[in-house]
């Protein structure tokens, strides 16, 4: 049960361009632990920007 | 073997039963439901066998194939998605208003051809097209459609989609505001409830920057308490002597207002504003999409509308010009959007976690987007048909009044009273029904009628036209300002082209230029709609269905080339048919829009029957002064050249397109430019 809200949270937060935080953190400790991370405020203003800031041609008709 | 096959065959069955029915039937009244069974068994034997199909043997997708999401993992773009989780986003990205509106201003000509279009159209055109751009994109790192026609057809191409994308989008965004003036003017209840979700989404804005950042769940449920709370306190505004006529505007004071909006708006930062209300347009337009399917399946409504109306010839007051090929302009959306074109090469490519997921997630979403069309349609096909022509004529046929529309639609052959038309206004809380053009106050409509039988009953209705309007505008809003930002870097990186300095982003001066002439284009237009004696529905939505459509062409003569140059052109057809057929629709329209003789339907005949007038010193209805004869004169004309600037650039892509197929016949290996899975290790 606790995986279909897991499931039904994330769906939401993706439909308005909101990735999963804890997939960032685990690429970036996998790949990259050399480097800082982002913590959640940061990823929440970054993945915001970046779906809103116009190159990504936002919405359907 | 056979066994697996049996329950399709079953479902096929199914499905041709309720498309006899809906076909066959006249005279008594059909159930919705037999569209909706037929549509969704047809759709889901079309995604078991001809997706299937074209990913099997027409693409050859290889699920051990590392995607773009795999090779270039970042954590942020590129993030390998659960495919349901991929599935939403990528229909709240395609399923804006397109589908909810066209199908309602195609039920001018019975509910038949609009139904028979959206499931033959989605199933051999619209979801193969978001398939192929989602699959060509996918094996080229998710790249844009303006680049993947400059990889694989050269540069002018390129260039040219990219123009006539700039110019859809302008013309869209121009529709689109439109519906929402039609929606909202004269109606203070409608407009309070939008204008308060301004300040409501600024709120949202700074609880998520600075209160509680990211917890978009609680935020998003704040703002639904404060819209609900701005529904039901409309009803006071609107009623109040003092507040009421603050909210009521003119058409005219409406655009202005939009206009000012819009470019305002684009250049906020976008946590204030546009994000806020991004989520909530989105989490209404989800729920409603998905209350209106359980609202149908349980009031089960019969058809009102017959199968045919006697407009299939032409001659029909919500939108001029006959069956063919204009029906297939106005649904656009819903059975085939070459927007989705955009979508289908944008975010979703670079989230798809394995090959395998793309028959569902390209073939799939557009499949539920043409069910959303499917659901528009019973919407206004469930409506009295007398109702529906008063919302959807313009007031140049039908007058002003209860009593000159009853007079012309029961004229029409649909026998409406005076006091049905007053009655229905007054059930759902507004002064006036009458030219409610534009599809979306008439969805209200219907969604109200539905809504009100589940929930609440007749006293509800009110409050359920209202929560429709509300949800109409909020994601037409959305869509106007994140539209204006997209345009504005459209514009920006064509500019570039001749002035490179133009792409520079230290400096404000561009991105405020760009800005300004992207509003400036969709606000003529808009003004032009708002401005025309007709009611501008009926002008601006052919050339947006012929724009948009010849933007699917472009893209499906994209997946042709690229089929061609990876030597799979056994099976070019899966995209050669459906460009064909767009390619006969759009470009006979768009002919028919310049030269057809008939003023009511060509551009040049109608400015050339008013000029004449003009030149005689008369003033012809619908226009009242010399002055208003000139502006009307002038639209022709600019509508005009923009139709043959779009037969203009479908025409040049279609001589790369076959220049390019050409060229990839006469050498034996595959020229498709993919880029190769081992080429960028996973980091």
């Amino acid at each position: 049960m606790s995986g279909f809200l897991s499931l039904l949270r994330q769906t939401a937060r993706l439909m308005v361009g909101m990735p999963d935080y804890d997939a960032y953190l685990r690429h970036m400790l996998t790949h990259h632990p050399d480097q800082p991370v982002m913590d959640r405020t940061q990823f929440f203003r970054d993945r915001q920007e970046a779906r809103y800031g116009g190159k990504n041609g936002g919405k359907c008709c | 073997m056979m066994t697996r096959h049996l329950p399709w065959i079953a479902m096929a069955v199914i499905g041709a039963v309720a498309l006899s029915v809906v076909a066959v039937s006249r005279g008594e009244a059909v159930n919705a439901l037999w569209i909706v069974v037929a549509a969704v068994s047809c759709f889901l034997v079309a995604y078991r066998y001809y997706a299937l199909f074209i990913a099997s043997k027409v693409m050859r997708l290889d699920p051990s194939r590392p995607t773009p999401a795999l090779r270039r993992a970042d954590g942020l773009d590129y993030v390998a998605t659960d495919r349901t989780v991929l599935f939403g986003h990528h229909f709240a990205a395609i399923a804006g208003a397109g589908p909810l509106v066209g199908p309602v201003l195609a039920a001018q000509m019975g509910y038949l051809p609009g139904t028979l279009w959206i499931i033959v159209g989605v199933v051999l055109a619209g979801a193969v097209q978001d398939f192929m751009i989602l699959f060509v994109s996918m094996r080229r790192d998710g790249k844009s459609l303006g680049e993947l026609i400059r990889m694989e057809m050269g540069q002018w191409a390129g260039t040219i989609a990219l123009f006539g994308a700039f110019m859809i989008m302008v013309i869209i965004l121009a529709v689109l505001a439109l519906i929402v003036v039609k929606a909202l003017a004269e109606s203070p209840w409608g407009m309070f409830t939008v204008a308060a979700t301004v300040p409501l989404a600024m709120m949202m804005g700074a609880y998520t920057r600075w209160i509680r950042p990211g917890r978009i769940g609680e935020v998003s449920l704040l703002g639904l308490v404060g819209l609900l709370a701005a529904i039901v306190y409309g009803q006071s505004v609107a009623a109040s002597p003092f507040w009421g006529p603050i909210f009521t505007f003119t058409p005219l004071t409406l655009c202005w207002i939009l206009i000012g909006y819009g470019a305002v708006a684009s250049i906020l930062p976008v946590w204030l504003l546009l994000a806020p209300r991004d989520y909530l347009s989105t989490f209404l337009k989800i729920g409603a999409i998905a209350a209106l399917a359980v609202g149908i399946v349980i009031m089960a409504p019969p058809l009102k509308m017959p199968a045919l109306t006697q407009f299939v010839e032409g001659g029909g007051p919500v939108w001029s010009g006959g069956l063919f090929p204009f029906l297939f302009i106005t649904i656009a959306c819903g059975a085939v959007s070459g927007f989705h074109a955009l979508i289908s090469s944008g975010t979703t490519p670079k989230l798809i976690a394995s090959e395998g997921h793309a028959p569902m997630i390209g073939y799939g979403a557009m499949l539920m987007e043409a069910f959303v069309a499917i659901m528009a349609l019973v919407g206004a096909s469930i409506l009295d048909p007398g109702i529906y022509f008063t919302m959807n004529s313009p007031a140049a046929l039908i007058g002003t009044n209860a009593a000159s529309a009853s007079a012309a639609v029961t004229a029409m052959g649909f026998p409406i009273s005076p006091d049905l038309i007053t009655q229905t206004a007054k059930d759902v809380g507004e002064h006036s029904i009458i030219s409610r053009a534009g599809g979306a106050p008439t969805l209200a409509v219907a969604m109200a009628e539905i809504f009100s039988h589940v929930v609440g009953g007749p006293a509800m209705k009110a409050f359920w036209y209202h929560f429709a309007i509300l949800f109409e505008a909020l994601f037409i809003l959305t869509a106007v300002d994140a539209g204006t930002r997209a345009g504005r870097f459209m514009l920006q990186d064509l500019i570039a082209l001749a002035a490179p300095s133009f792409k520079e982003s230290k400096s404000m001066v561009p991105g405020i230029l760009a800005t300004a002439l992207t509003v400036a284009a969709w606000g003529f237009f808009l003004y032009q709609g708002v401005t025309d004696p007709l009611g501008g529905v009926n002008t601006l939505w052919p050339v947006f269905g012929i724009s948009n459509q010849m933007l699917a062409a472009i893209a499906l003569m994209l997946g042709t080339v690229v089929l061609f140059r990876m030597k799979r052109d056994r099976f070019a057809w899966v995209t050669m048919i459906p460009t064909a057929w767009l390619l006969v629709c759009t470009l006979s329209a768009g002919w028919l829009k310049l030269f057809s003789a008939d003023a009511k339907v060509g551009f040049l005949a109608h400015a050339a029957k008013f000029s004449a007038a003009a030149q005689a010193g008369e003033v012809l209805a619908p226009a009242k002064s010399m002055p208003e004869m000139q502006r009307i004169i002038f639209n022709d004309r600019v509508d005009a050249a923009l139709v043959a600037l779009f037969l203009a650039v479908v025409l040049a892509l279609l001589f790369f397109t076959i220049r390019t197929c050409i060229a990839a016949r006469r050498i034996a290996a595959p020229t498709a430019r993919e880029i190769p899975a081992q080429l960028v290790p996973a980091e």
